[in-house]
């Protein structure tokens, strides 16, 4: 357990320093905003991570709640002119609501079953942000007033930048901290063995439900920074494409693994930027990518390189 | 005092009648064996006394309280605890963190507080974590602390599971098949250990094929056949009762 | 009535379609237990090499429309060799989640070859058989509605037939009822698997070829398509054949009722609300089994 600790302290330092280095190399604000989009995209995959990687229990409607999170403080403060942070957070607690009461019939299906209820739920979203014209602006998407805290208008990708690096390095604390403990365990037993959690006394409905419902509450606080750092919001962010890349970035840095989660979302946001350059090859190329990765490493790039390195200096191999 | 009270209970499946009007107890601080040929219900009885099946019929009650309606999790908290016939491991965890999930009862972990490691909620996981590694100590696993439970070989799983049943710090301890595929030495020391288990005043129910181990360590026996008692008593009683040579013990230990 | 009729005809041949694709999900699921997220994408490649081979190729639409359900099938089985063999074939399999990211990954592939391959434009096809409207009951039925009936008819049939009676029909039902025990009488399950894309992808071919006149086709149109028929294979219960039709019809039924009698901006939101609806009250689908978890 001393070692644990060692590798939160030692992780969560290198995360800091990369975050707090990165700017000496990011030569413009195209760069800045994909750093940005990163870190927001790494917020969702955080806490889907903790759902996915560790309860075992798949999602693949979590645009749903991003977009939520994202509309509630883009009408919020542009047609009723609320606090942002008031928005932000009436967003939260609303999809935290609407994860909780959607998440018992919902985790109690398995498997395909599962994904399908949340891949409608995530897909019921998108229609209606698409549908609900007046309030939403549509397809077209509406823009967004920019974050105020107190005089101060946070705008501009350096000050977002820092921000949503800043909350990215809290919620990584948090996640780590969760799955270190009682409440951790709780979720990886019900994962491992249904049926020895609930033996062992772990009510496993309760525990997939709260999962479900912080997992949900990372996605709409992403969805609600996004907003306000990219002053715009369409309900592509919504879509069944946007719930199964967050689902991929999960998968592809490594399932169980908070670090995998971070660097699953770095590539996937980067990598669509560099094959941009590739034109009308981009998706082409991205589909080949996923799924030769999960051909050669179904375990997720981290927990894979971790074993080479383990493998390297003469530990053993798992 | 009779802990658990089982009365006309049954289960069928399709046309299978797993458990057919049965009906037992089971007295406090003594090993009870429960034998029977495969398919005889043994295991199907276990899964409905710890509420993982739900009955057809009857009626489970512990320490005088009916708990037939109860979630596995709730008979848990009344001090159910058991293992499992076929191995169901967290295979996703260290050996310790799969005695210390055995702790979750005690250590009721709250989200605030974990979320932020509160300095509370990290000693009371310090000391989960320092009882966990005594009863891997108590049940012979000193040395698999920090292996992977997927690393681990097939006898040290099988302990595994009585130390996390243990760590819950059950009233009844059901033991499914704790020896089958070990060998002599395996077997002669989860002997021990199910006689220690017992002496510290746990109620364990003991389902085993071995019966050398069976008639040992067993302060009364149920006879299950085609899911019906066929017969109980004393080693000594059961090992007489024709029914029982005839039926089952006939052919090899009589 | 009329009205009733007009909205009937309309949901029981876009039901038909649900019903095609959902068969495809079935059949594949059952043969391996793996959701093929690239069905869609199959509809897509009936429809697209249909036009290309019309239009670029020059054939007539008679040779066409086998040449590009052959296509779709030579695709589908591309697929499970280079993509699904790969990660199920290893020790120890591959779990649910992986394989879904990998037909995933596959259906963006695929589409991102169509659309280099044809562009990103709408297309159309003629109509099997005229555009000239039949009248019942003041109800206007498109010919090509009776296309789609008449075939997905056919195909069912062709399906009963095989799965029924011939040796690798039943060999395929052995397999998804008890693999092992396939296994042990000398079934090759890898071909049952192997034949079960195929055979899924001919068919979600044939769903878009007879969909393209009515609907247009795009490179992209299969993933709403490929969405409402896993919609449709989870209502019927997934892996029941009957289920995946009953599911198709019902859902293509209660989206035209739907969007003609409350309202057609949410007419795609229908088939998830109902899907959602069904799972809340019967986990396991309309005509899907439950079962006892054995431990
Ligand atoms: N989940 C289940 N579904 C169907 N049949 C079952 C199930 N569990 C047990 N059975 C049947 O019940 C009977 C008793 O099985 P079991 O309790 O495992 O016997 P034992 O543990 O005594 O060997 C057997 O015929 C078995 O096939
Ligand atoms: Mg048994």
């Amino acid at each position: 357990m001393r070692r644990l600790l060692d590798a939160r302290t030692g992780g969560l330092l290198a995360l800091a320093l990369i975050i707090a280095l990165l700017p000496l190399i990011l030569p413009n604000k195209f760069y800045y905003d994909v750093a940005i989009k990163t870190a927001l995209n790494a917020l969702v995959c955080v806490g889907l991570n903790l759902l996915i990687g560790y309860a075992g229990q798949i999602s693949l409607g979590h645009a749903g709640f991003f977009a939520l999170g994202g509309y509630a403080s883009a009408v919020l403060t542009a047609r009723y002119q609320w606090n942002g942070f008031a928005a932000m957070a009436v967003g939260m607690a609303g999809v935290g609501l609407l994860a909780f009461i959607v998440a018992r019939p919902i985790l109690r299906l398995r498997g395909h079953y599962l994904a399908m209820a949340t891949l409608g739920l995530g897909i019921i979203i998108a229609i209606v942000l698409n549908r609900e014209i007046p309030i939403t602006g549509g397809p077209d998407g509406m823009t967004v007033p920019a974050l105020r805290l107190g005089e101060w208008r946070l705008i501009g990708t350096t000050t977002w930048y820092w921000i949503s690096g800043g909350v990215l390095l809290i919620a990584v604390w948090l996640a780590l901290n969760l799955i270190d403990s009682g409440v951790g365990r709780a979720l990886r037993a019900l994962h491992g063995s249904e049926v020895a959690a609930e033996t062992v006394g772990i009510d496993t409905t309760r525990y997939k439900v709260l999962i479900f419902v912080i997992s949900a509450v990372f996605a709409s606080l992403a969805g609600s920074l996004f907003a306000h750092a990219e002053r715009f919001i369409t309900p592509t962010e919504a879509g069944f494409m946007r719930s199964i890349e967050f689902v991929t970035m999960v998968v592809l840095g490594g399932m169980a693994s908070t670090y995998g989660a971070v660097v699953g979302a770095a590539i996937l946001t980067v990598l669509p930027q560099l094959l941009t350059k590739l034109h009308d090859y981009e998706h082409l190329a991205f589909g080949a990518v996923l799924i030769l990765v999960m051909i050669f490493m179904p375990k997720g790039l981290v927990p894979t390189l971790q074993n080479r390195l383990r493998h390297l200096v003469g530990g053993q191999p798992r | 005092m009779s802990v658990l009270t089982v009365e006309n209970l049954s289960k069928g499946f399709g046309g299978v009648q797993a458990v057919a009007e049965l009906s037992f107890s089971i007295t406090e601080k003594r090993i009870h064996s429960i034998i029977g040929p495969n398919g005889a219900g043994k295991t199907t009885l276990f899964n409905l006394i710890t509420g993982i099946y739900t009955p057809s019929s009857g009626r489970i009650s512990l320490l005088g309280d009916d708990i037939t309606g109860l979630p596995t999790a709730a008979r848990a908290a009344r001090g159910i605890q058991r293992t499992f016939q076929n191995l169901q491991i967290f295979f996703n965890m260290t050996a310790l963190e799969n005695v210390m999930v055995g702790r979750h009862l005690s250590l009721r972990p709250r989200l605030l507080p974990s979320l932020l490691r509160l300095p509370a909620s990290a000693r009371a996981d310090r000391e989960t974590e320092a009882q966990a590694a005594d009863l891997m100590a108590y049940v012979g696993l000193g040395k698999w602390l920090d292996a992977d439970a997927d690393a681990m070989p097939y006898g040290a799983l099988k302990r595994l599971e009585i130390a996390r049943a243990l760590a819950a710090r059950p009233r009844l301890l059901l033991l499914d098949e704790p020896a089958a595929g070990l060998n002599a030495v395996e077997t002669a020391e989860i002997d021990e250990l199910i006689k220690r288990i017992a002496a510290g005043g746990t109620t364990v129910v003991l389902v085993e094929h071995d019966m050398k181990l069976v008639m040992g360590v067993s302060d009364h026996i149920l006879v299950l056949d085609y899911g019906r008692k066929l017969a109980d008593g004393t080693a000594a009683e059961v090992r007489a009762n024709p029914d029982v040579i005839r039926a089952y013990l006939g052919a090899g230990a009589a | 009535m009329a009205e009733f009729l007009q909205f009937a005809f309309s949901g029981l041949t876009v039901g038909a379609i649900y019903a095609l694709v959902a068969l495809g999900f079935a059949l594949i699921y059952n043969a391996s237990h793996v959701i093929n997220f690239a069905q869609g994408e199959f509809v897509t490649i009936g429809g697209m090499a249909t036009v290309a081979l019309m239009t670029g190729g020059g054939l007539p639409l008679l040779l066409a429309i086998p040449a590009a359900v052959m296509i779709t099938a030579l695709v589908g089985l591309a697929l499970e060799k280079f993509a699904v063999e790969p990660a199920i074939g290893r020790p120890g399999g591959a779990s649910v989640v992986t394989i879904i990211i990998i037909t995933i990954g596959a259906s963006i592939f695929i589409r991102g070859v169509v659309q280099v391959t044809l562009g990103k434009d709408f297309h159309r096809l003629p109509a099997f058989s005229g555009e000239a409207p039949i009248d019942i009951l003041g109800a206007r039925l498109q010919p090509q509605s009776l296309w789609v009936l008449g075939v997905t008819l056919l195909v069912v049939a062709a399906l009963w037939w095989f799965f029924g009676r011939t040796r690798f029909g039943k060999a395929m039902l052995a397999t998804s009822h008890n693999r092992l025990a396939a296994q042990l009488v000398g079934i090759d399950t890898r071909l049952v698997l192997l034949a079960s894309f195929g055979l899924s992808a001919a068919l979600g071919g044939l769903a878009g070829i007879l969909t393209a006149p009515i609907t247009l086709t795009k490179y992209d149109i299969g993933i709403m398509l490929g969405l409402k028929g896993f919609a449709a294979a989870i209502l019927g219960g997934l892996g029941s054949g009957p289920g995946a039709i009953v599911g198709g019809i019902a859902l293509g039924l209660a989206e035209a009722l739907a969007a003609g009698y409350i309202s057609s901006a949410y007419k795609d939101a229908v088939a998830f609300i109902i899907i959602l609806v069904v799972l809340f009250v019967r986990p396991s689908g309309l005509l899907g089994g439950r079962s006892t978890e054995r431990v």
